[in-house]
């Protein structure tokens, strides 16, 4: 093969890259754009901090939508990081009987449609306490702790196995070495799975459906039906009003902008390694 | 208060892997002993076997008996004999996500000691202790990972110290170390002698023949030859041993 027929080959490969990339930022930058265009028209103080009107009048916001997705994520997280992180100090430190079993689990349940954790918790839960926020918070949790579990497993895995000796050998008994020593050792990659988690159940939506169910006013209880900003657009874009239709896109765009920070967030912190 | 240790007819494994046969022997103390012998021999396992953490790696199995001043360490809580005989690893291991303050407390924190002034005067104490204060008092609060490797391992020392063990095991403590650091951590060594016993692995005999009193000879498990330093550097009585000093071997 001579220079020249090289040369073109290189070129042509540089040519069939440079369409691939474009080919996968049109989607994506379209996407950004429209959403971005039509939504930020949207936003408003009153936009972000008031209820919605009834259909057709104008005005009102998603005060509600936005105070139950952070109370859904809050309540997601309290639930499934000390779960996922004992989970995962237990299986990487302790391989005890159940190591193997919790593992596989975790496996299985980090490829579970989201549509399935809602169906579970809507079966399971449901029937006995009526829709509310903390039936949603569980159905997110249910796709929260694999992901979490998993980053801290990893995490955990990647500390060196000299530093558990180090503590060991100095008198520091196991389970302060796995919490205080271990732990501390991996906390920025698991730091870095917990958003991760966070960013993947707020823009959640099929898990909410028929646990959280929706709501058109404040939400004054973790008992309570919730709105959230998923399901909000989810109902206002398959509805038959405009000005709803309008306000979908401004939900839409504030989810965007939260999922965007979060991503942010996972940089600066992986950054720090 | 430093201790004697003495091993009776101890072996040990690794799975079916026999790594130590039949050791007995006697280390006396306020006297640093070292153990030399070719790479693979056991010297390794045989410290660990005396603060248990040869236990500690799955499969791994050990039979005899190890007395600290006539107590049978294999009777006692593990935890508790961890904090009698200290240990000193082969590459320096400062904790990466503490201080250089945090590093020479860590065992008594760990331990349970909260009183911060207490944690405080300890560091300083242990840190002069091993030469280091006057070289990082204005850098207690950086990251002990910052630290030259010898000051790393200096700190792996006074990490040690601070947790008042009897007995202290140094595990090859110089062998990642250039000579300068080498010649600090020997001189500190000998000092430590005053108010610890001392159980040194070495690959480097000349090290063995500078520092320790006694020095045990260790080939493929086996306890070969065991006896003052000077006389077994001179007068070896074993053939094996005679040719491992000669570098004949190894
Ligand atoms: N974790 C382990 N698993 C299995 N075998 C091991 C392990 N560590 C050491 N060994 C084996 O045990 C023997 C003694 O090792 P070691 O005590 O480390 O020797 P030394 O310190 O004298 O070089 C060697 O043959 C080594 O291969
Ligand atoms: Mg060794």
């Amino acid at each position: 093969m001579n220079l020249r027929t090289r040369k073109m080959k290189g070129n042509a490969m540089i040519i069939l890259v440079a369409l691939a990339f474009v080919i996968i930022m049109i989607p994506l930058m379209s996407m950004l754009y429209m959403i971005a265009i039509r939504g930020i028209g949207a936003i408003s103080l009153e936009f972000l901090t008031s209820l919605p009107t009834p259909p057709g009048e104008p005005g009102g916001g998603v005060g509600n939508a936005i105070q139950g997705s952070l109370m859904l994520v809050a309540t997601a997280s309290a639930i499934s990081i000390p779960i996922s992180i004992m989970a995962a100090v237990y299986i990487s430190e302790y391989r005890g009987k159940l190591s193997s079993a919790i593992e596989l689990i975790t496996d299985v349940l980090s490829g579970t449609p989201s549509i399935v954790a809602g169906v579970f918790i809507y079966v399971l839960i449901i029937p006995r306490t009526g829709f509310s926020a903390l039936a949603g918070s569980l159905a997110l949790s249910v796709l929260m702790i694999p992901t979490v579990t998993i980053a801290s497993y990893e995490s955990l895995k990647a500390v060196p196995n000299h530093i558990r000796e180090a503590a060991i050998a100095l008198g520091v008994p196991k389970w302060k070495t796995s919490l205080f020593v271990v732990l501390r050792s991996a906390m920025i990659g698991i730091g870095t799975g917990v958003i991760l988690g966070i960013a993947r159940i707020s823009g959640e939506t099929a898990p909410l459906l028929f646990t959280a169910l929706g709501n058109m006013y404040w939400n004054e209880g973790l008992l309570q039906p919730t709105s959230a900003l998923p399901l909000l657009i989810y109902n206002y874009a398959t509805s038959p009003y405009r000005s709803w239709q309008a306000q979908a896109w401004g939900a839409a765009f504030i989810l965007l902008v939260i999922v965007l920070l979060l991503n942010i967030g996972v940089r600066i912190v992986a950054r720090k390694r | 208060m430093s201790s004697e240790i003495e091993i009776e007819d101890l072996n040990a494994w690794f799975g079916e892997k026999h790594v130590l046969k039949d050791v007995s022997m006697e280390m006396e103390k306020n006297r640093i002993t070292a153990i030399i012998g070719p790479s693979g021999c056991g010297k390794t396992t045989l410290i660990r076997c005396i603060n248990r953490m040869h236990e500690t790696v799955p499969e791994a199995r050990v039979e005899g008996r190890i007395l600290l001043n006539e107590l049978d360490v294999y009777q006692e809580d593990p935890v508790s004999i961890r904090s009698r005989i200290g240990m000193v690893f082969q590459r320096p291991n400062p904790f990466p996500t503490m201080s250089v303050s945090e590093n020479a407390v860590a065992g008594l924190k760990l331990r349970g000691t909260r009183d911060r002034s207490v944690l405080a005067e300890k560091a300083k104490e242990v840190l002069m202790a091993v030469g280091l204060w006057d070289e990082v008092r204005n850098e207690l609060n950086k990251p002990g990972t910052s630290l030259s490797g010898g000051q790393q391992q200096r700190l792996c020392i006074a990490r040690a110290l601070a947790v008042e063990p009897e007995v202290i095991l140094m595990d090859e403590p110089c062998s990642a170390l250039d000579p300068v650091s080498t010649m600090r951590i020997e001189d500190l060594i000998y000092r430590l002698r005053e108010n610890y016993t001392i159980i040194i692995v070495t690959h480097n005999m000349q090290q063995a023949a500078r520092i320790s009193d006694r020095t045990a000879f260790l080939y493929m498990g086996e306890l070969i030859e065991y006896g003052p330093t000077k006389r077994l550097f001179e007068k070896p009585e074993n053939e094996l041993t005679e040719r491992y000093i000669s570098g004949r071997f190894g």
